[in-house]
């Protein structure tokens, strides 16, 4: 069952990171080339200055030609080196350090004292973002890379300390003595504290009152400010979405999403990564909450765009994972339209595609088999984010792995769900046929008792009407049905064509294209 | 020389880029662990007000392991028929902390869950708790019968576990109250006897009870033949149901209301 979860670090056994990397690089941290140098002065230089475009293009492109070209396998030098170029600038040693883990985690294994030492790291970055005025402009690819990767290491930090059994004494005695290090109350309360002290909850609020701007601007500020508090704070509310997501509390996550509203434009979409990020946990959410209909129809959206879009990031650092999220999506999407048929939901060119990956698949799927239950199994365990167990290992004999518990349990009650599931797609074939029948005819047809009949037929009413959190019930169900005594009707339900909300982002569209061409005017 | 907006404290400028002062002492730098929790006091403060300020706890607080013997107590003391933020204290209780779990306080938390269908919260329970502590099979047999509709054999079981169950009152009251809305939504008109078998009443006590629904929720009882006329909704009146294509909720118009304005 566990076939297709991989992992993407291995366990490191390296002490210290001379060892690290090919036969020939032999790595002095104190070593600064001549290009980095240049490179770290340049830099420190744009930030000052608030170049914005500049820093993002040194970020996008420069760190990676040098990286490619200089430090293929070997960190980049150690943040002491580069400091004398700098002033000594502590606030952009914080972020050098930052940037220099973040190679340092995608091309090598780190170690644990990196780990603990990458997280002190975070700890003093968002500590001067939250307490002192910072007088940056950063580019929010930057600012949304620094919240997902802080995600993606807090993440990578649970799975490598589950795995118990294969840890040396000194991994152990660093781990017991270093319990706050990535440890989640930490995690989730800094991503809060973002939240929070940037107000950016309210700010959205009053944007939609138009007593605030921050949408239109992209999250910059231009009237002299400093954008990365209010940037982050955004950014945050959709880590928190995605932490929530790994430790298995779907609800509080979508909660966490919604002062950003998905179906218009946002601050989100400004970076490819956050966009993808929000709508693959925003419809994984909603997936494992029964609301199908949710998240088929941002499911839709974004492998759409990501069809429509997906040369123009060819380039990009990210294309890779961009790539990837496309596939799992793609199953997630057939998951939900096999336990949820929905036809007019599914764009034409998006439909193409899933037929293509999974049509034969999604046939299977709709069996009321074991086969069937292995394909979800597949899916699902191709698809699903890198579940967590967030609280500390016990350190007592026998030391066990148990990095594979949480993705375990998730699989298990999404089974379970299916299960129950699959009694209903006998009757809708049925409903499909009949617009009216009697209970006594389509038990017999489906050669059940009648007692047994009406359970089904509750358990599909219950299985397609989902409850929102505000006690409203909204149904899922394509096809839906009444029962008068002892006669079904079956009703067919059409979905309207929602002219209201496109020409409702029709006309917010073209109020943007005239500002943005006003404000080319005045400069 | 580039003047940053900083305001040198003791004049120290270690960085350009922001005014935060380096030397202040770390420990009053931000703590990620709030012990700032206003209610340790809680399960001193006097019945009425617990529940209020739990909401508040967990709104303010929500990531603090200080306020985990708070939440215990108020699973534990808290008779409140009403549903209570199951898988929010089940989050905390149970999935940060599994090792300090008290599996009494586990089955409680799960008993509500229960009693707050068709709310997902049981299967949210169940997404948090960690399987070497998953409940033993009788909650998912419950469960299990209440989400496929099977309310005979959900009745039946709760039988068995019929001391466990009364200890949380208004169990019986919250689960006919979701047989009540499972029906609502499928039928128009019902027989007497499948109302019955799903409320677990018969006789002069589901008399009372439809005559209870008569009085407050617009259920009708047709005189000949008994059958039960259930109030109509856009669930089982096809007919009511609102064309959603063409109603525009107000906020999303609100939302142009500066460029038109």
């Amino acid at each position: 069952m566990t076939t297709t979860y991989d992992f993407e670090d291995t366990p490191s056994n390296y002490d210290d990171v001379q060892r690290q990397g090919g036969q020939d690089a032999v790595y002095d941290p104190n070593f600064v080339p001549d290009s980095v140098k240049s490179f770290v002065v340049h830099m420190y230089r744009h930030i000052r200055e608030k170049n914005v475009y500049e820093i993002h293009q040194m970020c996008e492109t420069s760190f990676q030609t040098l990286s490619e070209r200089l430090f293929k396998d070997t960190p980049w030098p150690s943040v002491e080196a580069i400091a004398p170029y700098v002033d000594n600038d502590h606030v952009f040693c914080l972020l050098y350090r930052e940037m220099w883990f973040r190679h340092l985690y995608a091309r090598l294994s780190p170690t644990l004292k990196q780990r603990i030492d990458s997280y002190d790291n975070y700890c003093s970055l968002f500590q001067v973002v939250l307490h002192g005025v910072v007088n940056m402009q950063l580019p929010n690819q930057w600012l949304w890379d620094m919240v997902d990767e802080f995600v993606y290491q807090f993440q990578s930090f649970c799975q490598y300390r589950a795995k118990m059994k294969n840890k040396t004494e000194q991994e152990i005695a660093l781990l017991k003595q270093n319990d706050k290090a990535w440890n989640v109350y930490g995690v989730l309360n800094f991503l809060q504290a973002l939240v929070e002290k940037s107000t950016i909850i309210q700010i959205l609020e009053q944007e939609k009152e138009g007593l605030e701007q921050f949408t239109a601007t992209d999250g910059y500020d231009y009237s002299g400010g400093s954008n990365v508090l209010k940037v982050l704070g955004y950014f945050s509310m959709v880590g928190l979405l995605r932490v929530h997501c790994l430790l298995g509390d779907y609800h509080t996550g979508l909660k966490w999403l919604q002062p950003i509203d998905i179906t218009q434009q946002g601050v989100y979409i400004s970076v490819i990564g956050c966009h993808i990020a929000t709508i693959y946990h925003y419809g994984f959410a909603n997936l494992m909450l029964r609301r199908y209909v949710d998240a088929v129809s941002e499911f839709n959206k974004i492998l759409l765009y990501i069809y429509k879009t997906k040369q123009y990031h060819q380039k990009s650092p990210q294309y890779e994972q961009l790539l990837k999220k496309n596939e799992q999506m793609y199953a997630l999407l057939a998951v939900c339209l096999s336990l949820c048929p929905q036809t007019k939901l599914v764009d034409e060119s998006v439909n193409s595609q899933l037929r293509e990956k999974y049509g034969e698949k999604m046939m299977r799927m709709q069996r009321c088999d074991d086969e069937a239950f292995g394909i979800y199994d597949e899916l699902f365990s191709y698809a699903c984010p890198k579940f967590i167990t967030p609280s500390a290992p016990s350190f007592e004999e026998p030391l066990v792995n148990y990095n594979q518990d949480a993705y375990r349990l998730q699989l298990k009650m999404f089974l379970y769900e299916v299960k129950q599931q699959q009694l209903l797609s006998g009757v809708r074939t049925f409903l499909k046929v009949y617009s009216s029948i009697s209970l006594a005819k389509l038990a017999n047809y489906m050669e059940v008792d009648e007692p047994t009949l009406r359970t089904i037929l509750l358990t599909y009413k219950h299985k397609t009407h989902s409850v929102g959190s505000d006690g409203k019930v909204i149904s899922n169900a394509d096809i839906d049905f009444y029962i008068n005594n002892d006669m079904i009707y079956v009703v067919e339900s059409k979905p309207a064509k929602r002219y209201g909300d496109f020409f409702l982002r029709q006309i917010a569209k073209l109020e943007g294209v005239m500002n943005d061409m006003d404000r080319i005017k005045l400069e | 020389m580039f003047h940053g907006a900083c305001e040198s404290r003791d004049g120290q400028r270690p960085s350009s880029l922001s005014s935060f002062n380096f030397s202040e002492d770390k420990a009053s730098s931000f703590c990620p662990f709030r012990r700032d929790s206003p209610s340790l006091t809680i399960s001193r403060r006097p019945k009425e007000q617990s529940s209020y300020t739990v909401e508040q706890l967990v709104a303010v607080n929500p990531f603090n392991p200080e306020i985990l013997p708070d939440l215990e107590n108020y699973v534990n003391e808290q008779f409140e028929p009403e549903r209570m933020n199951t898988h929010i204290v089940a989050r905390i209780l149970i999935k940060f902390e599994p090792e300090r779990m008290n599996t009494h306080i586990v089955a409680r938390i799960l008993i509500k869950a229960l009693m707050a269908l068709p709310t997902p919260d049981f299967s949210l329970c169940l997404f948090l708790i960690p399987e070497r502590v998953q409940m033993e099979e009788q909650f998912k047999a419950l469960s299990h019968y209440l989400e496929t509709g099977r309310f005979q054999q959900f009745w039946d079981e709760a039988a068995k576990n019929r001391h466990f169950l009364e200890s949380v009152p208004g169990f019986e009251e919250a689960i006919q109250a979701y047989a009540s809305h499972l029906l609502s939504l499928s039928y128009q008109k019902l027989p007497r006897s499948v109302l019955a078998e799903a409320v677990n009443m018969d006789g002069a006590s589901l008399d009372k009870f439809i005559e209870h629904q008569v009085a407050n929720n617009g259920w009708i009882v047709e005189k000949e033949g008994g059958s039960i006329v259930l109030p109509q909704n856009e669930f089982n009146h096809p007919e009511l149901k609102k064309n959603a294509g063409e109603n525009v909720p107000l906020e999303h118009i609100a939302r142009i209301f500066p460029i038109l304005g």
